[in-house]
């Protein structure tokens, strides 16, 4: 246990956290602004990035291939809303059903490969590991804080307009938002597009962040988007109050999260056992509200 | 203009819950009407102003307001001809939103939804204004979460959202019936101040028989899914709460049984 391989770490462990952390942004806007618990994610975390890179080696221009990247992940956060609103069937079924069939697409995609790589050298990636130490607009650190705040710019604004306010209210009181005339199916759908298409996002990120596409890399994405939100709820709640805030709150949550991750490998945990962690810690804190209320409510009985 | 054709809904069909809300429901209400609806529970009365919002779809008959027919339109299509008031003050205000924001969502009913900003300068103006009438200092409140708010406060401001966007039919679905008296009889007027100054087309369902007499030009009486009574003009005006019983067991052959009635005599 040496303090500086646990600090050497720490660079990479941040660039990767806040990739995720734009993944949870997408997690943010379907669990809170939507109250939808969206599975399609875990899919969605591979299907960006195989997307983007399989354009990328057959010649594609990279803001190209980013593009068709977050297009992609919308269309996965399509199937899921058409299968919640138009087939009726429960937000986290349908989720599920998408990220099953986005495992098969996603192997299609990648030429019925399990992975693919992308070297740094022969391709122009918007991030990568290997400058992780650069300074200056190189280092995939600052790349990611520049993207991060585009998307977060992008957001704060849609969801002051006259349409993301529908969603906000679509989320907050469904019955109230039809009574007053919003389609909340649409509103629905729309919320699952955004938020895959920024999960697509920060899945194409990750490919070039690593160098290769994974048709596994998604799986747990939701876990960790949770925890980001969860994290950032615990720890900003009271003082985040304005929504670009909020947003930047979640990004944090999973820097924070990645680091105690490191924490605990640097510690000496198995690594085949982190999802069983994690899983764990994000099932605490979600406990946690209901059993504040439960203790409430003893004592309001007493 | 309102209108309610033979309108028939049966909940759970085919199964030993199966129930008739509405049997055969005819109604027709007058531009300018305010008409108060009684009867006992499991009436038809909520499901009546259910059917008229589109919450579900009638099994058969036919709806039409102000001329349009919207039976088979969906709830948030008809909304734009619809203001609604819900029993429960948590239903009509969206909690994790503000003030603000509930009124300017209110003020879009009817219109498309754009990338228009979602609240602007001149908006917040006339809101101030429209809260201040309301003599409750929300208009000091007006970036507070909804869900600060009373019960009272709540269905107070889902009220002025509802005719913010002045409606061709208003529902009131028992709104007084969650508050407690004095915040009640506040709210009661209110609405009919509105109602007044807006000459809005109102159906106001209420389980307070006094209430029922004094406000509105017509009262309807509701028994197993049908109107039973329809009294209106000079003769409404000479009503007690007694001729409504009689009236009642007259029609329907039953005394009026429902606790919550008899008790808020």
């Amino acid at each position: 246990m040496n303090i500086t391989s646990l600090l050497n770490a720490l660079p990479g462990a941040v660039a990767q956290s806040l990739i995720w952390g734009i993944m949870a942004i997408g997690v943010y806007i379907t669990y809170k602004v939507l109250d939808l618990a969206d599975l399609t994610v875990d899919g969605t975390m591979a299907t960006g990035g195989a997307v983007c890179v399989m354009l990328m080696l057959g010649g594609v221009n990279v803001w190209l291939a980013l593009a068709c990247a977050v297009l992609a992940g919308m269309l996965a956060g399509l199937m899921t809303g058409i299968f919640h609103t138009a087939m009726g069937i429960p937000p986290i079924l349908s989720g599920i059903l998408t990220q099953l069939s986005l495992y098969s697409i996603n192997l299609a995609i990648m030429g019925f490969k399990a992975n693919q790589g992308i070297n740094v050298t022969k391709y122009d990636l918007i991030v990568s590991q290997r400058n992780v130490r650069a300074l200056g607009l190189s280092n995939p650190i600052v790349t990611t804080l520049v993207v991060l705040a585009l998307v977060i710019g992008v957001l704060y604004w849609f969801f002051g307009t006259e349409l993301g306010s529908s969603l906000r209210a679509t989320g907050a009181n469904a019955a109230m938002s039809r009574a007053q005339g919003i389609n909340t199916n649409v509103c629905k759908i729309l919320g699952l597009m955004i938020s895959n298409g920024i999960v697509a996002l920060s899945s194409a990120m990750l490919a070039h962040y690593q160098g290769f596409v994974d048709v596994n890399m998604g799986r747990g994405a939701i876990v960790i988007g949770l925890a980001a939100v969860i994290i950032s709820d615990v720890l900003f709640g009271k003082l985040f109050r304005n929504f670009a805030l909020k947003l930047t709150g979640v990004a944090i949550g999973a820097v924070i999260y990645y680091i105690v991750i490191q924490v605990v490998l640097w510690l000496g945990l198995n690594t085949n056992l982190l999802k069983l962690l994690s899983a764990l810690i994000v099932a605490v804190f979600l406990a946690v509200p209901h059993w504040k209320a439960n203790m409430q409510g003893g004592k309001g009985r007493a | 203009m309102l209108e309610l054709v033979n309108v028939r809904k049966t909940f759970n069909p085919k199964t030993v819950n199966e129930k008739v809300a509405l049997d055969g429901l005819n109604l027709r209400l007058e531009e300018g009407d305010f008409v108060t609806v009684i009867g006992g529970n499991g009436a038809g009365k909520s499901t009546m102003l259910n059917a008229i919002a589109g919450v579900w779809p009638i099994d058969s008959g036919r709806i039409a307001i102000d001329g349009y027919e919207v039976t088979h339109l969906p709830e948030y299509r008809r909304a734009a001809l619809l203001g609604r008031v819900f029993q429960d003050p948590m239903t009509g205000t969206a909690a994790t939103m503000q003030i603000e924001e509930n009124l300017a969502l209110a003020a879009r009913r009817g219109q498309g939804r754009t990338l228009k900003v979602g609240i602007t300068r001149q908006e917040r103006e006339a809101y101030r204004e429209k809260l201040a009438k309301l003599g409750l200092g929300l208009e000091d409140r007006m970036t507070a979460k909804v869900g600060l708010l009373s019960g009272g406060q709540r269905q107070a401001l889902t009220l002025l959202m509802a005719t913010l966007k002045k409606p061709k039919l208003l529902l009131l679905d028992e709104h007084t019936a969650a508050l407690d008296p004095r915040t009640a009889a506040k709210v009661l007027a209110l609405s009919e101040q509105i109602v007044t100054e807006n000459h809005l087309m109102t159906l106001m369902v209420t389980h307070n028989m006094r209430d029922a007499i004094r406000y509105g030009n017509r009262l309807i009486m509701m028994n197993e899914g049908r109107v039973i009574l329809d009294i209106s003009g000079e003769e409404k005006k000479r009503l007690t709460v007694e001729m409504l019983m009689d009236a009642f067991a007259k029609a329907s052959g039953e005394a009026f049984a429902n606790d919550r009635i008899l008790l808020s005599f």
